[in-house]
């Protein structure tokens, strides 16, 4: 009954127009990603609400290696946008020493975030501060060791030849994620350290 | 009818086992057939849960199980029933009907999505793990602290809150690759204004999936850490605030309920018109109100929190009050679209129009607990459990239903039988209704639900003996839908690929489809491409047409 002449080619094997499918599911993660940490957020500030003092005595923070460690994850978002250009414009190796920087300041980050831990006066049983600090802390750095990991394939794959100016998607989408993290340290220092 | 012929590399030069194939596939036909056999195999169990609850409340007195048992016993019927088997039927008919309605080859992440479907199994078998290491959790699918602090409850929990990361994670996958697929893959001709309503509503589920999902999963962590590693979320000694649990979890739990009604809802719009003969009424009017409650959904959580005395009652009775709205809107979608319409009773039919009767109780039960003060009076009693019943059993089980019967031709080729199907249809809508009204007159009364046993003072024997005969009318219904799919399978594949004249894509392919779903595929020029081919772009009834009467007597 369907009639050849008007019948459509089915899809699924050509090529797709506008913006990549696996970045859009990137984004759709990040999605769930900002309304899972609008979870900790909120319980957050709904417990601070219903605190007079706050942080409650005896919780002290290291806001100047705080400080030290935003700075270096900023810098991070930027060597992974210059990465993501390097190979927009087809400049494999730029984007190989470029990734691998922001590899690295990723693991500078992650062992910064130890010490602090370690070095912190109080635990996640220390009552409901402390397990708000290391809870949200802790997921959010648990997500900066998701991006090294992810980071860290696709700087193997770059080193193995991968990736051109036209096919790159993998590092789109790292770089979103990166960004992403970035975003949320951004808004856990803010409101840990600095709004108190 | 329209034939497809299987496209170009399609037939396979190599063989493997059955097993090996359907254990590694990454067919959305294929996922989706297995999520529905796993959701039925939980509804099973579920369904046994539920009948040892209702024997035990058939008269006062404990005879069966103890009361700590009885906790066990609702928790995993609730929790099962939510997440084990209503969210993945949904998500296994989307699965299997969304990339054949838009016209792609698959979903846009197939390996996903095999990963999404076998989180599901290794959830529900550690939820159920609970029972052998010392009782399942008890605390009501709910799960509020201090009750499910550590010190009130054992492993049980612990469980429960692992099973339930799995499964929300499996949802949250499985709606990003839904909504990739959706917006991606569609056929080209195929805006989103041509979508079928059924699509639409996976869509919008999707969305309510992806947003309100992983608060949930922030929420269970949070009780993860205050059961396992000294933490203080909802530990008033320590600072923190119980209420702050039933935020997190209804922020969820609210869009949850339209996550669980809309698909079914987009079920009934696929088969009330193709029943009626008609195109559906009022598309975009029913599109609007499925975005509407999908938008609304977010800003009612607090309606289960009215007893709380911590919201803010006026705001959160009008979103509630509001968003029965959009549903009266498809109410009359659906009524409009059957008006003067040809109806013809098949199973899917019946199924669908008694949907209507049955969700529009549970949804009036609803928008009169709208009112705080009404709400006031019927908080936890068995008024809520007859809402929740008649919603989610009276409204996505039988959408689930009405979707098994009229897809399983498409699935397999073959048509279920009429008879067993009618039986199945008028077992199930009685005990229903036998099982879950008597409830709303115990909630009056004051029955408070979560109770093992009652008082024979009370004057409730009567209405509970009553529920639980109907219980067991539920149960005998799914033996002859059993039975059914059983004999069917071994009959012949005769259903031909458009056994109901239908209006959509997935009738343009063979039954089965190809592994890669079409070869060509019409113009798409409405949300009804067969329906256009067959009668004309435009047109405003269905007239049979004498291909149709051949298929449908091949195949009867």
């Amino acid at each position: 009954m369907a009639g050849r002449a008007d019948a459509l080619p089915a899809p699924g094997h050509g090529e797709r127009q506008g913006i990549d499918t696996a970045l859009v599911g990137m984004l759709l993660f990040i999605a769930s990603e900002i309304m899972f940490f609008a979870g900790l957020f909120g319980a957050y500030f709904n417990i601070r609400a219903e605190h007079t003092v706050w942080p409650p005595q005896g919780f002290q923070l290291d806001l100047g290696l705080a400080a030290v460690l935003t700075v270096i994850l900023v810098s991070s978002s930027f060597t992974m946008q210059y990465a993501v250009s390097c190979i927009r414009k087809g400049d494999r190796t730029g984007m190989v020493r470029a990734m691998t920087v922001t590899v690295i300041l990723g693991v500078i980050f992650l062992c910064g975030q130890l010490y602090d831990y370690y070095s912190l006066g109080f635990g996640i049983s220390s009552g409901v501060y402390g397990t708000l600090f290391f809870t949200m802390t802790g997921f959010h750095g648990a997500h900066v060791l998701g991006g090294v990991i992810g980071m860290s394939v696709v700087l193997l794959r770059g080193i193995n030849g991968q990736f051109s100016a036209r096919h790159h998607t993998a590092v789109e989408a790292v770089s979103i994620y990166w960004h992403f993290v970035d975003v949320v340290w951004i808004g856990l220092f803010s409101t840990l350290y600095l709004l108190r | 009818m329209a034939t497809t012929v299987l496209a170009p590399g399609a037939t396979r030069t190599y063989r493997r086992s059955v097993l090996y194939e359907w254990l590694t596939t990454t067919d959305h036909k294929k996922i989706g057939i297995l999520y529905l056999t796993n959701s039925f195999l939980f509804f099973l169990l579920a369904g046994l849960l539920a009948l040892v609850i209702r024997s035990e409340l058939a008269v006062p007195g404990l005879q069966f199980v103890n009361s700590s048992t009885y906790n066990q016993l609702f928790t995993m019927h609730g929790t099962t029933m939510i997440f084990l088997v209503l969210m993945p039927f949904l998500a296994g008919l989307g699965n299997y009907a969304v990339p054949l309605q838009i016209g792609a080859a698959d979903m846009a992440f197939p390996r996903i999505n095999a990963l999404s479907f076998w989180m599901l199994p290794l959830g529900g078998i550690l939820m159920f793990s609970g029972f052998f290491f010392g009782g399942a959790a008890a605390e009501g699918w709910t799960s509020y602290s201090p009750l499910a602090q550590a010190k009130y409850s054992g492993s049980g929990t612990d469980l429960w809150i692992v099973a339930l990361l799995l499964i929300g994670t499996s949802s949250i996958l499985g709606s990003i690759n839904f909504l990739a697929t959706i917006f991606k893959l569609r056929a080209p001709g195929m805006t989103l204004l041509r979508m079928p309503v059924f699509v639409w509503t996976v869509m919008v589920t999707s969305l309510l999936i992806l947003l309100a999902t992983p608060v949930f999963t922030s929420g269970v962590f949070m009780l993860y850490i205050d059961r396992n590693f000294g933490g203080a979320f909802f530990d008033p000694a320590s600072g923190g605030n119980p209420i702050l649990w039933q935020n997190l979890f209804w922020f969820f739990g609210h869009p949850e309920v339209y996550i669980l009604i809309l698909p079914a809802m987009g079920v009934i719009s696929e088969v009330i018109p193709v029943f009626s003969r008609k195109p559906i009424f009022g598309y975009k009017a029913f599109i609007f109100a499925t975005l509407l409650i999908g938008g609304l959904g977010f800003s009612v959580w607090a309606h289960h929190m009215f007893t709380t005395g911590a919201v803010y009652l006026p705001f959160f009775s009008l979103t509630t009050s509001l968003i029965g709205v959009p549903t009266g809107i498809k109410f009359f979608n659906w009524i409009a679209t059957m008006w003067r319409g040809k109806i013809s009773f098949a199973t899917p039919m019946l199924f669908a129009v008694g949907f209507l009767s049955t969700f529009l109780v549970g949804g009036l039960d609803g928008a009169i607990l709208a009112s705080p003060p009404v709400d006031f009076a019927l908080h936890d009693t068995y008024w809520i459990v007859a809402h929740i019943h008649f919603v989610f059993f009276g409204g996505t089980m039988f959408g689930v239903f009405a979707a098994a019967y009229y897809w399983f031709p498409k699935m397999f080729g073959a048509r279920l039988d009429e008879g067993l199907g009618k039986i199945h249809f008028v077992l199930m809508l009685i005990g229903t209704w036998v099982t879950f009204f008597p409830m709303h007159l115990l909630g009056l009364e004051g029955m408070p639900r979560r109770i093992a046993d009652y008082s024979p003072a009370a004057g409730w024997t009567d209405l509970n003996t009553v529920e639980t005969i109907g219980s067991f009318i539920i149960a005998i219904s799914v033996l002859p839908f059993m039975w059914n799919v059983f004999v069917t399978l071994r009959g012949p594949r005769d259903a031909g690929d458009d056994p109901w004249d239908g209006y959509t894509l997935e009738w343009a392919t063979t039954s089965p489809p190809p592994p890669y779903n079409f070869d060509h595929l019409p113009p798409i020029r409405s949300e009804r491409p067969l329906f256009d081919l067959k009668y004309g772009h435009g047109a405003r009834r269905a007239l049979p047409s004498a291909s149709v009467a051949t298929t449908q007597e091949g195949a009867s």
